[in-house]
């Protein structure tokens, strides 16, 4: 689960981090308010979008006056704001963000997040903020400090001090940025996070530390402890249909293909997304019904991906460990009876109780082909969304 | 031999009468894994499915001699039982559970590290398979066969389609491993392909991985350095959109290293014979191994 910039900026407040004074509205007029409080400017008003790259798309601006912040945001509310991370569509702008500017000598990185290979918990920090850290990671790693957080102990401010000389920090900035590395690790373990980045992390022009930008993740799996933060989610990010699947109990993301997946466990379904794309098709969407699939669960998942115009083809791929394939078989068959599927399903059903699932397909006198392999089930999908495209 | 488990390995269930621990420890038990008992706490002195039932795990290993463990506990306990059945010395934890909150991995890895004896498989994972002697997962038994290749997979279901095609070719499974797909698991490739190296059964690896993470770079480097066997690799995510989460929080491409490409790449260098699609798995085996 994501968090929005001011959830996350509210966060490490909490956590006594130094992040801007800033406001936040809904509303042109209250942006326009906000900065006459804020005053005296320039201003930064941010849209508020779970997505990054905001800046390049113009969802970030630089303004002088609450005129100017109110006409930025009356701009944006309402509106979709395209980035290079947030898919086609974008996402909507609900709310803005406005701080006043601060002018940063120094930009730099600091994140958290759980390193796999070492199984901890681990503070990265680099001297080039501001810039993509991904691309940072690739190009030249060594610039990345990586400090892993020991599970008993805890963060140790000497850890936060030995971090802070190697950025280069000085005087009170050290005790600073020690202060703001043990409460990012303490705010990690305590709200069960799996994302954390503060990017910029300026030093200012009075030498001290501040949080322009942050990025909040949250442990999906974690949520049941953590009644409150299940609050500051906001479905009106997600693609509507993303969050029925979500809600449903299934894994869904739309590509731009035309041949609906429908499968069980997530490394099968990216194996028929690859094998339909080694036969020259192009794949619709990943779709991972779950090991527990139940007929209506099925049927739910039938009605998500047929709302994709593009659909031409389905392809159902199930391999039954723990999901009994008769039972998914009488969930794609209620689904094309209830959803009136006029494009071409394709079945390929194996493992738990597959035989009875295949004569329960084949017995329907419905337009269902059967496929006994996952080469032969892929050509005969894209050769039906071929057929459908034509 | 086989690796993990084999015809004499006792196996004991954690969650015994929950719905998922009773249904598959039934299918274990008609598979012929020696099931010896299980834990539900409350719920000790009582029989299930003809096993004795413990409250906790110490029991049911001092009892029935339990060296192996089935997780089927709900993701807010399951690390609980995991770090239970770590103190309770069982030498072989498989947890199936999905679901489970990455910082109490973190510390079931912790405690891991203490106890170098016992050997965590998963979590959110289907678990191990000796076919023809012991399942302690929720795999279909019946598409497995007794023959030569080790399996390891981060995915339940590719992991049965690696099977399939072994089973189909004649060239049957040592033991089948499915390592699991969460960002922290209990075992790795790399644990996994020591033990096949060491395997007399074992004469050939099918190595099936996924985007996100490195441990496919890890193996890679290890298989370079130590793996007599061939090895055959297929790399799900292929067409998978950087960035894009693909159901299993694993699955997050990071910095370039997590992409099917570098993956791929890395494994060929180390001599692996790297596959494009799930189906052509048994061909890679003909061609690693030169079977017919």
């Amino acid at each position: 689960m994501h968090l929005h910039e001011y959830q996350s900026k509210e966060m490490l407040r909490s956590y006594g981090i130094p992040v801007p004074d800033f406001k936040v509205s809904s509303k042109a007029t209250g942006i326009g308010k906000a900065a006459y409080e804020l005053s005296p400017g320039p201003f930064v008003c941010k849209c508020q979008v779970h997505s990054g790259a905001r800046g390049k798309a113009g969802g970030v601006m630089l303004v002088n006056t609450p005129a100017e912040a109110e006409a930025f945001a009356a701009k944006w509310l309402g509106s979709r704001l395209v980035t290079r991370q947030s898919g086609p569509h974008g996402k909507p702008v609900n709310r803005i963000l406005i701080e006043r500017a601060t002018n940063a000598v120094r930009e730099l990185y600091l994140g958290a997040t759980i390193d796999r290979t070492n199984a901890h918990l681990t503070i990265m920090a680099s001297e080039a903020g501001g810039m993509s850290i991904e691309e940072l990671a690739a190009k030249e790693p060594e610039k990345i400090f990586k400090v892993p957080i020991d599970e008993l102990t805890g963060p140790r401010p000497y850890q936060g001090r030995a971090l802070a000389y190697k950025l280069g920090l000085k005087g009170k900035q050290v005790n600073e940025f020690t202060k703001i590395f043990v409460g990012i690790a303490k705010m990690f373990l305590e709200k069960d996070l799996s994302l954390v980045e503060i990017n910029p992390l300026a030093v200012t022009q009075e030498g001290t530390l501040l949080c322009l930008d942050a990025k909040i993740n949250l442990d999906s799996y974690a949520l049941f402890r953590h009644p409150d933060l299940v609050e500051l989610d906001d479905p009106s990010q997600e693609d509507p249909r993303i969050a029925r699947a979500v809600a449903s109990g299934f894994t869904y993301v739309p590509l731009e293909g035309n041949i609906g997946c429908l499968v069980n466990g997530a490394g099968l379904a990216m194996g028929t997304m690859d094998i339909i794309k080694n036969c020259g098709g192009a794949p619709a969407n990943f779709l991972d019904v779950g090991g527990t699939a139940t007929r209506e669960r099925v049927m739910e998942a039938f009605k998500v991906i047929l709302e994709d115009p593009q659909v031409r083809c389905i392809l159902v791929n199930i391999f039954g460990g723990i999901v009994r394939c008769d039972l998914i078989a009488e969930g794609i068959l209620g689904a094309v009876r209830d959803v009136g599927a006029d494009v071409a399903v394709v079945v390929r059903l194996e493992g738990n109780h597959a035989e009875a699932g295949a004569k329960l397909l084949m017995e329907s006198g419905l337009n269902i082909q059967a496929a006994s392999s996952l080469r032969q089930a892929a050509m005969l999908a894209v050769q039906k969304a071929a057929e459908g495209a034509a | 031999m086989s690796i993990l488990v084999h015809k004499n390995t006792k196996v004991m269930t954690q969650g015994i009468t929950g719905s998922q621990g009773t249904a598959h420890t039934q299918q274990c038990l008609e598979y012929g894994t020696r099931m010896v008992g299980g834990v539900t706490p409350g719920r000790g002195g009582s029989q299930h499915l003809g096993l004795p039932v413990f409250n906790t795990v110490r029991e049911c290993v001092d009892v029935t001699g339990a060296t192996a463990s089935m997780i089927f506990v709900p993701p807010a306990f399951a690390a609980d039982s995991i770090l239970e059945a770590i103190d309770a010395g069982l030498e072989l934890i498989v947890c199936i559970t999905e679901g489970i909150p990455v910082l109490d991995m973190l510390k079931v890895k912790a405690e891991l590290r203490l106890h170098p004896h016992t050997r965590l498989i998963g979590p959110n994972c289907p678990g191990v398979i000796t076919p023809g002697e012991c399942k302690a997962g929720i795999m279909p038994g019946n598409i497995h066969l007794k023959g030569k290749v080790g399996i390891v997979s981060r995915s339940g279901t590719l992991t049965y389609e690696a099977v399939k095609q072994t089973t189909d070719a004649g060239f049957g499974q040592s033991t089948c491993v499915g390592i699991g797909g969460d960002p922290v698991q209990g075992s790795s490739f790399v644990d996994m392909l020591e033990l096949f190296e060491n395997d007399p059964e074992t004469e050939a690896v099918v190595m099936v991985g996924e985007i996100g993470g490195t441990s496919e770079q890890d193996a890679a480097a290890w298989i370079k350095e130590h793996m007599t066997k061939p090895v055959v690799s297929y790399i799900a995510g292929v067409t998978a959109p950087p960035g894009q989460r693909m159901g299993h929080a694993g699955a997050i491409i990071t910095g370039g290293q997590g992409t099917a490409q570098a993956k791929q790449q890395a494994l060929r260098d180390a001599g692996v014979i790297v596959v494009p699609t799930a189906a052509d798995i048994a061909d890679g085996l003909r061609e690693a191994a030169g079977w017919n």
